[in-house]
């Protein structure tokens, strides 16, 4: 069985928040959600998913309510809060300089071989 | 930093609401393996096969749930691992651990066991309704015997404002008979409201009615719950029975409860109105009724002083009584002031010592741990490296030193409660008789939040002591252990301070120890005026239905001298009203014959005694004569009066065929003084000694007398022939309190007192020695170790092995030193503030100080030099090698 590239570390909760930025979801949903949005690529395991959700919860970046699917089933929706949409922006704008400082070194690294 | 708080009450939010957390994390898991099953079914699985693989998919559910909580619960799993780790490095250093904890222990043990005493003593209420309302009132608070006169009593009670009520209390003795066997008790007389003031209620029967203190009243009496369980056998209808009491019908009315105590009253066993007075009792200047009153709510004991004060001295005035100036005219003092203002320096010099012992305990236990973090800073290193964060290290240290002061405290507490009742025994029985509640110091609730608070500052300590010294350190220093960073001279430095202060608080308790065994020493060798050995002396009371008359009195005590004189084995025996050494009590207020009076306050010394009894104590005398038994009753009044008596009253006179007067069994009466005798020690044994005068007891006629015998081998031995006698003599004689002359002195409340003191400092003492001297021995043995290269090298380069021990222990001189000069100035405001407690020596005793500092000196010196002898025997080859 193929092995399915991994998450880059520390990326998982950005990911959530930036998937909850859009629209409140249930835990199901929003492993599916970046599942398809990132075209099968990456795969949240559920391992990582709830721990993940607590401790954002802890955190006060999100809030949960239990409500209706449109399955008519009872879950458990998470909702982006005002310090959760700051914490985004920071750990976006710190992705983004990550990137962009390993997209410098692969580059000259090119260069030289 | 909000962010840290808001988290932190969310988990706690979620602590409290496990169940539901763990139930919408299911519900949640639940819901979402269904929705992986409904997936694969729509690529065309089976229902069943989706059902495993959505299992598989989701893994073991319990360990996701687990992980899931790990995230918001606080961090219960790592504190676990800490705590094994810190047991697991204590069973690595059993020693180490083992040494800390005893440390600990004791000085924890000992705090915690004189802080129930002096919770007991000074913290809890005194058991009484609203004991801080109550108050001693007496006439004058320079003397402490100077209670009220009977008249005053009644004059004051009558006029003041301030007091809700005010009452008397006296001593007294009966002779009690029961089943024809005749024995002394203690009883007190009180007028009827005493009780009712003191808000407590007899558990059977009732309380005196407010008549029945009136002159004539009923002969009623209250029972001690002691008297009650000892000479009535607990009887449920003792009430309405009738008691023999001197030879007259009593009847018991009620029974206090058991908790009941009042020490001032010497805890009588028997309690009766006062309703009957002698001649002297109804005299406005015989003082012979303590007080004891309730402030009115919202007056001040300094208004009800100043009110009082007014009071008599408006009475003064009116009755043309002159008193000094220097003696206040109404002396009112909270109650608690009285029954615990003895042992009050002495139990707050204890808790100082105490707290000084665990002091040096923690100092020591602290340096003991220090020792030990610097033995594992690779340890540190390693583990930093390897990514320990450093709150994690932190909390690791934290969590050793919480663990070590939990240990040590839990044991502490076994130690004080197994230290509370040795000396709940060994206290002495005169204070445990005015304190009862002494004996209920014990492990109850003030007790325990004690030992949680310094077990907390125990732990603060031991936790911070690792934590800071991590914190100065530079971590990866500590990879080459070889290196000799500012780390190790840090700690060197803080260590060598440790030091001081142990060795400066050994010093203090040396020097309280010395200076409190010294007085303790010097109070048992004052000059008594007497020879104190083979001496044996017994207490007699005679039934005065029996000795109606002086003649009849006079007849028994001349019988009781010539058959206790002519027993075998007894040189002389006399008699006297009260035996020397015990209290400055039974005063008399003289004036000299032919000399103008202008109202001064001449209290002396009374004494009543037989013809052969100073010679019997071997008192000397100095002029004259003694007496004899030409000096009968009936014939001219003759007193033998003391050299201070002499010195005062008759400074440069011959004071032989002078009169003193004063009045006697309530009518003027005067004395011829015919003997001058050295001073006999009457008064306790620290007070100074007052003037004295004698007079023949068959010229004063008292009922209730001691016995002093003088015989050949040691006296104890004739005590039981003693009272043997007495009783042949007169079966209804009250005998007590028969014991030699040496052990009345040594149970007197000051011996006592001074005793239980000098003891316990010096275990104290002895115990900060050893702690001191194992501090210095640590510090200098762990410099040595660290220098072993060092000294390796000058050895190999040919220095010499005495110099290696100067070199050592010149540090150890500069760190003796430096803490005996701390020790010995801290010992001197110590000393300053248990002035009080001392008796015959200086604060500043210098033999003392300096023995203290010789002793602790060379102690220190001594377990420095064992640490020099180990670094001058290293082998320099190996030394360098070593590392």
């Amino acid at each position: 069985m193929p092995k399915k590239p991994e998450l880059l570390p520390g990326t998982l909760d950005m990911l959530i928040l930036k998937t909850l930025a859009r629209i409140p979801l249930h835990g199901y949903g929003i492993a599916l959600s970046i599942k398809r949005l990132s075209s099968d690529v990456l795969t949240v395991e559920e391992g990582s998913l709830y721990p993940a959700l607590q401790r954002l919860l802890v955190h006060g970046w999100v809030k949960a309510e239990w409500k209706m699917t449109e399955t008519n089933r009872r879950a458990r929706f998470y909702t982006l809060t005002a310090a959760g949409r700051k914490q985004l922006g920071a750990e976006l704008s710190q992705f983004e300089q990550m990137i962009t400082a390993i997209g410098r070194v692969l580059s000259d690294a090119n260069e030289e071989v | 930093m909000m962010n840290i708080i808001t988290g932190f009450l969310r988990r706690v939010r979620i602590f409290f609401r496990r169940e539901r957390f763990v139930r919408e994390l299911d519900e949640e898991m639940a819901f979402h393996r269904e929705q992986t099953e409904k997936e694969w079914m729509a690529e065309g699985m089976t229902p069943k096969g989706a059902h495993y693989a959505a299992m598989r998919q989701f893994g073991n559910a319990t360990k996701l749930k687990e992980e899931s909580h790990d995230v918001v619960a606080f961090q219960v799993e790592t504190v676990g691992q800490d705590v094994r780790f810190a047991m697991r490095q204590g069973a690595k250093n059993p020693g180490l651990a083992l040494t800390a904890v005893l440390i600990l222990a004791m000085g924890m043990g000992v705090s915690v066991a004189i802080f129930g005493f002096v919770d007991a003593a000074l913290l809890q209420p005194l058991p009484y309704a609203n004991p801080n309302r109550l108050v001693s009132v007496n006439e004058s608070n320079i003397s402490e015997q100077w209670p009220l006169s009977y008249p005053d009593y009644l004059d004051w009670k009558r006029m003041n404002r301030s007091l809700s009520s005010l009452e008397v209390y006296s001593q007294a003795g009966y002779l009690l008979r029961t089943h024809g066997v005749v024995e002394p008790v203690h009883a007190a007389r009180v007028s009827s409201g005493f009780f009712r003031t003191l808000g407590v209620r007899p558990m059977l029967g009732r309380d005196f009615y407010p008549d029945e203190d009136r002159p004539g009243g009923p002969n009623v009496l209250l029972l001690s719950y002691g008297a009650w369980l000892h000479h009535f056998g607990a009887r449920q209808d003792i009430t309405g029975q009738t008691v023999d009491l001197d030879n007259a019908a009593y009847t018991v009315i009620g029974v206090l409860p058991r908790s009941f105590s009042f020490g001032p009253g010497s805890n009588a066993e028997f309690w009766v109105p006062i309703n009957s007075f002698s001649p002297h009792e109804k005299m406005r200047n015989f003082y012979n009724f303590s007080g004891i009153g309730r402030l009115h709510d919202g007056v001040a004991v300094e208004t009800a002083r100043a009110e009082l004060a007014g009071i008599a001295k408006q009475l003064l005035e009116q009755y043309a009584i002159a008193r000094p100036p220097n003696l206040s005219a109404a002396s009112v003092v909270s109650l608690s002031e009285v029954i615990v203002g003895d042992v009050r320096p002495i139990l707050l010099a204890l808790m100082g010592g105490a707290g000084l012992l665990l002091l040096i305990a923690c100092v020591n236990v602290a340096s003991l741990v220090l020792v030990r973090s610097e033995s594992r800073r690779r340890e540190i290193a390693v583990r930093t490296s390897l990514g320990a964060s450093w709150g994690r290290l932190l909390r690791q240290f934290a969590t050793e030193g919480l663990l070590l002061a939990g240990v040590g405290s839990a044991a502490g507490v076994v130690v004080a409660s197994w230290l509370m009742k040795l000396l709940a025994r060994i206290v002495p029985k005169d204070m445990e008789a005015n304190m009862p509640f002494l004996g209920g110091a014990g492990l109850n609730a003030h007790t325990m939040a004690f030992t949680m608070i310094i077990a907390f500052l125990a732990a603060v300590l031991l936790a911070a002591a690792p934590v800071l010294r991590l914190t100065f350190q530079r971590v990866r220093d500590g990879l080459s252990d070889g290196d000799r960073g500012s780390a190790s001279q840090l700690w060197q430095r803080l260590g060598a301070k440790m030091v001081m202060v142990e060795l400066a608080v050994a010093v203090v308790l040396l020097a309280g120890a010395g200076l409190l065994g010294q007085s303790f020493y010097l109070l048992l060798h004052v000059r008594l005026g007497f020879d104190p050995g083979h001496l044996g002396t017994v207490r007699v009371m005679a039934p005065d239905t029996a000795y109606k008359d002086d003649e009849q009195i006079v007849g028994l005590q001349r019988e009781i001298v010539r058959r206790v004189s002519s027993l075998p084995g007894v040189e002389s025996a006399g008699l006297t009203s009260m035996l020397p050494a015990q209290c400055t009590c039974a005063t008399d207020d003289i004036q000299v014959e032919g000399r103008p009076f202008q109202g001064q306050h001449n209290e002396v010394v009374e004494r009543h005694v037989s013809p052969e009894y100073l010679s019997a104590l071997k008192a000397k005398l100095l002029r004259g004569r003694l007496f004899s038994d030409a000096d009968a009753a009936g014939r001219p009044g003759v007193a033998v009066i003391s050299e201070t008596l002499a010195r005062k009253f008759f400074p440069g006179e011959n004071p032989l065929g002078r009169r003193i007067t004063n009045e006697e069994g309530g009518k003027p009466s005067a004395w011829e003084i015919v003997g001058v005798a050295e001073d006999v020690r009457e008064g306790p044994l620290d007070a100074e000694t007052w003037p004295a005068e004698y007079f023949p007891i068959q010229q004063t006629g008292d009922h209730d007398f001691s016995l002093a015998v003088r015989t050949r081998q040691e006296a104890d031995a004739l005590l039981p022939e003693l009272v043997r006698t007495l009783h042949q003599i007169d079966p209804n004689l009250g005998i007590s309190d028969e014991m030699t002359m040496k052990e009345q002195i040594e149970s007197t409340q000051t011996a006592l007192l001074h005793e239980f003191s000098a003891w316990l400092v010096g275990g104290f003492a002895a115990m900060a020695l050893i702690l001191g001297v194992f501090g210095a021995y640590g510090v200098i043995a762990y410099s040595v170790s660290q220098r072993t290269r060092e000294i390796g090298i000058r050895m190999a380069l040919g220095a010499e092995r005495s110099s290696i021990y100067r070199l050592v222990m010149r540090e150890a001189e500069r760190l003796t030193g430096a803490g005996l000069a701390m020790g010995l100035v801290c010992s001197l405001g110590a000393s300053l503030l248990t002035r009080s407690l001392l008796f015959g020596v200086e604060a500043w005793d210098p033999t003392t100080l300096v023995c203290v500092a010789v002793l602790l000196g060379l102690a220190s010196l001594a377990a420095s030099f064992l640490a020099a002898r180990r670094a001058a025997s290293v082998n320099p080859m190996d030394a360098l090698r070593s590392e």
